[in-house]
């Protein structure tokens, strides 16, 4: 039972930030219909510029807030540079834009920072507290409750105020929100640099337990991928309940089948989501009208 | 035996009875029109006879046998074919190769001989060029047979997308509004070709806007309202049907139908 | 005879290039890169038959490169299987792989059907990445020469005139189809599957052919690749090459035989030159393929050839 509660615990912690990445993935889904690959370099950027920032002497939470900024002028750039001048591409094109657009970061990374796995200090200390026989750390509490302030607030913008609802009507329809004066194109921008946010303070705080490193995006995307469609793409509470899902899945499987493929479940539940119920959990079927 | 018939066919859109038990049959070598007003449930019917949607309710027979919810590919196997009324045209081949898509059906299948070239499938693209050929030929459209379909007049991909489902060498063929956007000559040119495939003796099932061809050419004519039936006859029938004028053509345009096809 | 050469035009081209080349350079480096171009257009040519012309997008088909690699690798070191037997055999392993998987995969569309090949080539990777008692592991392991007939197979010239002959080989093969039933059920599935299937077009089983001979054409480029180098890792198998081909096949001109040489040729040759600035490799692999597709997306032979046909004369 202490075992299961453990694994319980580092699935939900791991799950967190895969939700936080399928939410990013949501967002801009929902705003552009472009699925953007290069969600997980944001997690990526989060925890290296924190901890270049710390490295060269500056404090943490300010250096946390220059990995946010960071974070959101890089999704903006992505969104003006590389997806606004492809408008109206097929989505083979827009996928293909976003992969190069995470080896591009990718690659800078490597050249701006290093190849290296890097960490700071847990915020709240590490020692393990004690639940019901397993231990969790400080940082996994802060993971979720960050996560969580991540999704009311997201929440609130989206039902009380007037962006937040210029974005909820740009997702249900574009041509109708532009004609009813939304400037869409702005929207999506901001959609980015939301995603851009969220992605960023995910690898913040997940970084004293799970390091960082400049190659963690692609996994990362892939897997909150893998979330965002278990919960229904284009679904906001299904992102997050996608993402605990498969971080549940994840560590359960490492724990009791084989650590080797803990990578694989993910791509499984793929696989499993597009072929069993495409929809997802939270979605809705539809039929393509000729 | 009917060449086509549906009994009691149905589906609902969300809530929705876009088509609600509609049954009709339609003769060997007849011209059979489908109209309605816009939102009748004419363009659902089609795609459930056409194997594209599946009809939850109901059955199609096809020449007698029940072909209900069987894959489209399937159905052209047992001679139906249908253009679009929003023109599915392979738009990045040419004009003679859209045709010769057509003849897909009555070529030779196998993968290793196409791959290595055998002088079977030589003789076969020869055989099947010179089918299309003459089928361009038969719609008007022998002169721009080698250029991109791409770059074609809205007219003659309407014309193009008919060569293409003749080819096939249909018994059935779904017409979806083969006169939806031409004028006074284009449609005249489309009269023309409808009455030279039925003259072939093959059975034509046309969904139409235009009151002047449908009135003229069809031999009967089943009217549609929000998916339901409205009435079914010929011509003169329909066109007096007080129902039928008041659901389509609402009742002050009572004159132009009664002037229609006069 | 006017469509003798419209048809075969572009295999003889290939043909001649190939021939010629040799003259051209002598030195043993160029004769290396020419190998490597020529089996990457290999595998580039099989993911243009599925991309370009069937208009399904595969972003896993290092798997099947992987598959061709490994077998070569791991049948003759651990079972004692002649090379090219071994050959063979991972060429069907991967059609067979592709038959399997193709049927449930291919019915998924644009992002994903693109996810779920992602998906697919990772896992195929992820095992050759973890099954180190035949593979290796993360290191990978050496190849065995190939042996035919007594004499053992090595060096850029060898490999030169294999991958070459081999790639003019499939070309012929690819023209072949274009221009039959087949190639013009793919092309027109690409262009409209409904109206594919109301012609009779089996539009599932049509995807799957294109789907299993691109496997094929990769497993090939997979084993020479394996068996030119002498060594096998599981990056041959990984994600950032099946991106390569993609990339290569978009930027060369999805459709165009000779354009899936042309971007085989641009994204071997620039690396190599460039080996100074390795390092920046995949800042100039992502700068690439977002130009690409922002300004050139037909790709560079079909926007050069719509050009010579655009200007008046």
């Amino acid at each position: 039972m202490p075992e299961f509660l453990q694994f319980t615990f580092s699935g939900l912690t791991v799950g967190a930030i895969y939700a936080l990445v399928a939410l990013g993935f949501t967002l801009i889904y929902n705003a552009s219909d472009v699925i953007n690959f290069a969600q997980g370099e944001f997690v990526m950027i989060g925890g290296m510029v924190t901890f270049f920032a710390v490295a060269a002497g500056i404090p943490l939470p300010v250096a946390a807030l220059i990995a946010l900024v960071t974070a959101v002028i890089v999704g903006v750039l992505l969104h003006q540079l590389a997806i606004e001048p492809a408008k109206g591409a097929s989505p083979v094109t827009l996928i293909i834009i976003t992969i190069g657009a995470s080896i591009f970061l990718r690659g800078v990374a490597a050249v701006v920072f290093d190849k290296n796995y890097h960490s700071y200090p847990a915020f709240l200390g590490s020692e393990p507290i004690r639940i019901g026989g397993a231990t969790i750390l400080p940082q996994s509490l802060i993971v979720l409750s960050g996560t969580l302030a991540i999704v009311i607030a997201l929440w609130a913008l989206s039902t009380k105020t007037m962006i937040g609802k210029a974005m909820t009507a740009t997702a249900a329809n574009r041509l109708a929100a532009r004609l009813a004066g939304i400037n869409t194109a702005a929207i999506v921008g901001i959609s980015f640099a939301i995603s851009a946010a969220i992605g960023a303070i995910g690898g913040i705080l997940v970084t004293p337990i799970t390091l960082t490193n400049y190659e963690v995006g692609t996994l990362l995307a892939l897997k909150g991928f893998a979330a965002a469609m278990l919960g229904g793409m284009g679904n906001p509470l299904g992102a997050v309940v996608g993402g605990l899902i498969v971080g549940l899945l994840e560590t359960y499987g490492a724990g009791y089948i084989s650590s080797a493929y803990k990578d694989a479940v993910a791509f499984l539940v793929i696989l499993g989501v597009l072929f069993v119920m495409p929809q997802g959990l939270f979605g809705k079927a539809s039929i393509e009208r000729v | 035996m009917s060449a086509l018939a549906t009994h009691g066919i149905g589906i609902d859109f969300g809530g929705v009875r876009a088509v609600d038990d509609v049954s009709f049959s339609v003769k060997r070598g007849e011209i059979f029109a489908i109209i309605g007003p816009n939102g009748a449930g004419k363009n659902t019917l089609f795609n459930m006879i056409s194997g594209l949607y599946q009809a939850p309710r109901g059955k199609v027979m096809l020449e007698g046998r029940d072909v209900t919810n069987l894959p489209a590919h399937v159905l052209a196997q047992r001679g139906l074919s249908r253009t679009f009324q929003n023109l599915q045209v392979f738009f990045r081949m040419t004009a003679l190769e859209n045709v010769m898509v057509g003849r897909h059906l009555h070529e030779n299948r196998n993968v290793l001989a196409h791959l290595f070239r055998l002088p079977s499938v030589v003789a076969q693209n020869r055989a099947s060029r010179k089918r299309a050929e003459g089928l361009l030929a038969l719609v008007g459209l022998s002169e721009i047979g080698h250029r991109p379909a791409g770059e074609l007049p809205y007219g003659a991909l309407k014309r193009l997308e008919i060569a293409r489902a003749l080819a096939a060498e249909p018994k059935v063929l779904l017409l979806d509004e083969p006169a939806a956007g031409c004028n006074a000559v284009e449609t005249a040119e489309v009269d023309a070709v409808i009455q030279k495939i039925a003259a072939q003796g093959i059975t034509v099932i046309l969904v139409e806007h235009d009151m002047k061809l449908v009135m003229k050419i069809s031999n009967r004519i089943h009217v549609l309202d929000q998916g339901r039936t409205l009435a079914e006859g010929t011509a003169a029938e329909v066109r007096s049907n007080p129902a039928v004028v008041a659901a389509y053509l609402g009742a002050h345009a009572g004159g132009e139908a009664a002037n229609a096809g006069r | 005879m006017q469509s003798f050469w419209r048809t075969y035009g572009i295999v003889l081209i290939v043909a001649a290039v190939v021939v010629a080349l040799p003259f051209a350079v002598t030195s043993s480096f160029y004769l290396r890169i020419g190998a490597l171009v020529f089996i990457f257009s290999l595998a580039v040519l099989g993911i243009n038959l599925l991309m370009g012309f069937a208009g399904q997008v595969s972003l896993g088909h290092a798997g099947f490169f992987g598959i061709g690699a490994y077998a070569v690798a791991v049948l003759p070191t651990h079972f004692a299987v002649p090379s090219w037997i071994a050959l063979i055999v991972g060429v069907i392993v991967a059609g067979l792989l592709a038959f399997v998987i193709g049927r449930p995969i291919l019915k998924l569309k644009g992002h994903y059907l693109a996810v779920a090949t992602l998906g697919m080539g990772i896992l195929i990777a992820m095992v050759f990445t973890n099954e180190a008692r035949f593979t290796g592991g993360p290191d990978g392991m050496p190849v065995p020469r190939l042996e035919l007939f007594g004499w053992r197979v090595r060096g850029s010239e060898a490999w030169y005139w294999i991958s070459g002959v081999t790639l003019v080989l499939a070309a012929l093969l690819a023209v072949n189809l274009i221009d039959s039933p087949t190639g013009r059920a793919l092309r027109a599935i690409h262009d409209s599957e409904v109206a594919s299937r109301v012609l009779g077009i089996d539009v599932a089983r049509y995807k799957l052919i294109a789907f299993v001979l691109s496997a094929i054409y990769a497993a090939i480029a997979g084993a020479y690749l394996a068996l030119f180098d002498g060594l096998v890792t599981p990056a041959t198998a990984g994600f950032l090459r099946s991106i390569e081909f993609v990339t290569m096949a978009v930027l060369g001109g999805l459709g165009s035989i000779f354009g899936s040489i042309v971007g085989a040729a641009l994204l071997t040759i620039l690396p190599q030159m460039l080996t100074v600035f390795h390092d920046y490799e995949h800042i100039a692999l992502g700068a690439i393929m977002i130009v690409f597709m922002i300004f050139l997306r037909a790709g560079i032979v079909p926007s050069l050839a719509s050009l010579f046909r655009r200007s008046p004369s």
